[in-house]
């Protein structure tokens, strides 16, 4: 393992003491945890907080997305490891001008629990609390078993959304409602090349073969769907398109927003050779492309991969994707 | 290799023990959990991603360093609980940090904790972890330790079986229920997601839940009062 860090126990708050120093003019730190960052104006005044949180080794998600428009607050998490229900509830404290706050966050059974302690106390405290569970990587479950997909990238267009619809003034429900409907419209899959590890641990979690890929795999490096040979970036595309297209489905003529994100090791100039075929793929299949974002917003530490995001819009959507935002990790003017 | 932390037992063992001599008790949790980082890390290896061991020592020296020997049982308990939600996150700390705060909840009021005390405490803890954590018996989870120890225990007080007899079953039932997530596919939690992949070996939840029943009811026995 060869890595730029210090004490492996230390990367996290380490990695957040650099963050909050590079990103003074859009984050803050809040007092007494140290593991939740914020907004530098939230709450702000009349607005829905919107939060979320996750372990840590996404970079630059989750506190990426912190920002105008987008997060007001984000509890952080040990590498891989769900954040504590003390931390969502000061991230839920940071956030509340009084509206009630929006925790959009990502299907895993962690996170899950430490929300819903959370949520208990913030009602101790009066505020009022709702959430969304992101669950848009299609291979991790059967259709018919929604409740136990994982949620993957698909989570940067729920707070997109959410943070669009909580700006413009929506209550509480609307910006639940319409951060369900962004998440309900996102499908994703993931393929991994190569694995990943976590310092602390200092061997990597899991193996793939050289020569060989894992179709499917999550961002932990959860099992995919199959292990199969290497294939070209053309054929990654379009059997990954194969798995998304039908889920939804999404259907000749229907307009889309796409993400295409590495896993932490890809060269990005591969990620615009993968994307090249997506595109070509759905404009073969009639597919409108609204807006694409190409690059590293949702890693998995040190893995070679990438992860291919659509959500198919509406007029709602649409509006609310084109709104500006000012977040660290996603800026659009 | 599991490591089982040695304690003293105390002259002729009956009825209950005193809430407010209970804090040695719970340190011998903290120590038996320290022991087994590395025994709860591999066994986590197989179908986890390996961290069980470390954030399980992390969560517990925590709460040890905490730990005053002024403190009660209930107390202990409740510092354990606090160091687990608020400190260490994942999902072991919402887990067990719901087990140690129904331990507190249910024994808070007592002055001296019968056996009949134990066995409610016992439920009520269980209880919390299913509430939280939504598994069932069979999930391949901690819940396959903690059910059959609880119940074994009630059973026992039923068959008018003593404080420490009571305890021993508990304990024995804790381990069997321990045993037999080797043989399930895991229905919960991240190793869920490797189906068949996860038949064959024990869950790591399962594992340290059974070394902290083992270390609880080994350090009650060690305090009973005639």
């Amino acid at each position: 393992m060869q890595r730029i860090i210090n004490n492996p126990d230390d990367v996290v708050n380490e990695m957040l003491d650099g963050f909050a120093a590079t990103h003074a003019d859009l984050v803050a730190r809040v007092p007494n945890n140290h593991r939740v960052l914020k907004y530098k104006q939230s709450p702000v005044p009349g607005k829905v907080g919107v939060i979320t949180g996750g372990g840590s080794g996404h970079e630059p998600a989750f506190i990426g997305y912190i920002g105008e428009n987008m997060l007001d607050a984000v509890a952080v998490g040990e590498i891989f490891s769900s954040p504590t229900a003390k931390s969502f509830t000061d991230a839920i404290k940071a956030a509340d001008s009084g509206r009630g706050v929006a925790v959009l966050y990502g299907n895993y059974s962690g996170d899950n629990m430490n929300v819903k302690m959370a949520k208990i106390d913030a009602d101790d405290d009066g505020i009022a609390v709702k959430s969304v569970v992101a669950n848009d990587d299609v291979v991790s479950a059967p259709k018919s078993e929604p409740h136990k997909r994982r949620g993957v990238a698909g989570e940067i267009f729920m707070w997109k959304i959410g943070g669009a619809r909580a700006a413009l003034g929506g209550s509480l429900d609307e910006v639940i409602a319409s951060a369900q409907k962004a998440i309900d419209h996102t499908r994703s899959v993931g393929i991994g090349l190569s694995s990943c590890t976590i310092p602390a641990v200092g061997k990597p979690n899991f193996f793939i073969k050289p020569g060989t890929m894992e179709f499917g795999i999550g961002h932990h490096g959860e099992p995919g769907l199959a292990i199969t040979e290497l294939k070209t970036a053309d054929e990654m595309a379009s059997l990954a398109l194969e798995h998304i297209l039908p889920d939804l489905p999404f259907a000749p003529g229907c307009e889309v927003a796409i993400l295409v994100s590495g896993l932490g090791a890809t060269p990005v100039n591969e990620l615009y050779v993968f994307f090249r075929k997506v595109a070509e793929i759905l404009q073969s299949q009639n597919i409108n492309i609204h807006k694409s974002y190409v690059g590293n917003y949702f890693s998995s530490l040190d893995m070679m991969g990438v992860t291919l995001t659509l959500m198919k819009l509406d007029d709602e959507l649409k509006q609310l994707l084109d709104i500006k935002c000012n977040a660290v990790a996603l800026k659009q003017f | 290799m599991q490591t089982t932390v040695a304690y003293t037992p105390k002259h002729n063992p009956v009825n209950y023990f005193k809430n407010k001599e209970g804090a040695a008790i719970v340190r011998c949790i903290v120590r038996t959990i320290q022991a087994n980082k590395d025994y709860l890390g591999s066994v986590d290896g197989e179908i986890g991603d390996g961290d069980h061991g470390v954030n399980m020592n992390k969560g517990f020296t925590m709460a040890g360093e905490r730990l005053e020997d002024g403190h009660t049982f209930s107390e202990a308990c409740r510092v354990v609980a606090q160091a687990l939600m608020e400190d260490i996150g994942g999902s072991m700390g919402p887990l067990y940090g719901s087990f140690f705060k129904a331990l507190w909840r249910h024994s808070k009021s007592l002055e001296n904790i019968s056996a009949e005390n134990y066995g409610t405490m016992l439920q009520a803890a269980t209880e919390a972890v299913m509430e939280i954590g939504g598994a069932k018996v069979g999930d391949k989870s901690l819940i396959d330790t903690l059910v059959p120890a609880y119940q074994a225990f009630q059973c026992a007080l039923a068959d008018k079986a003593d404080f420490t007899q009571a305890l021993q079953r508990s304990t024995a039932a804790a381990e069997a229920g321990k045993e037999s997530t080797r043989a399930l596919v895991a229905k919960i939690g991240r190793s869920a997601r490797l189906g068949e992949r996860s038949r064959g070996v024990l869950d790591a939840g399962a594992v340290s839940s059974f070394l902290i029943l083992q270390a609880l009811h080994g350090g009650i026995a060690a305090s009973l009062q005639d």
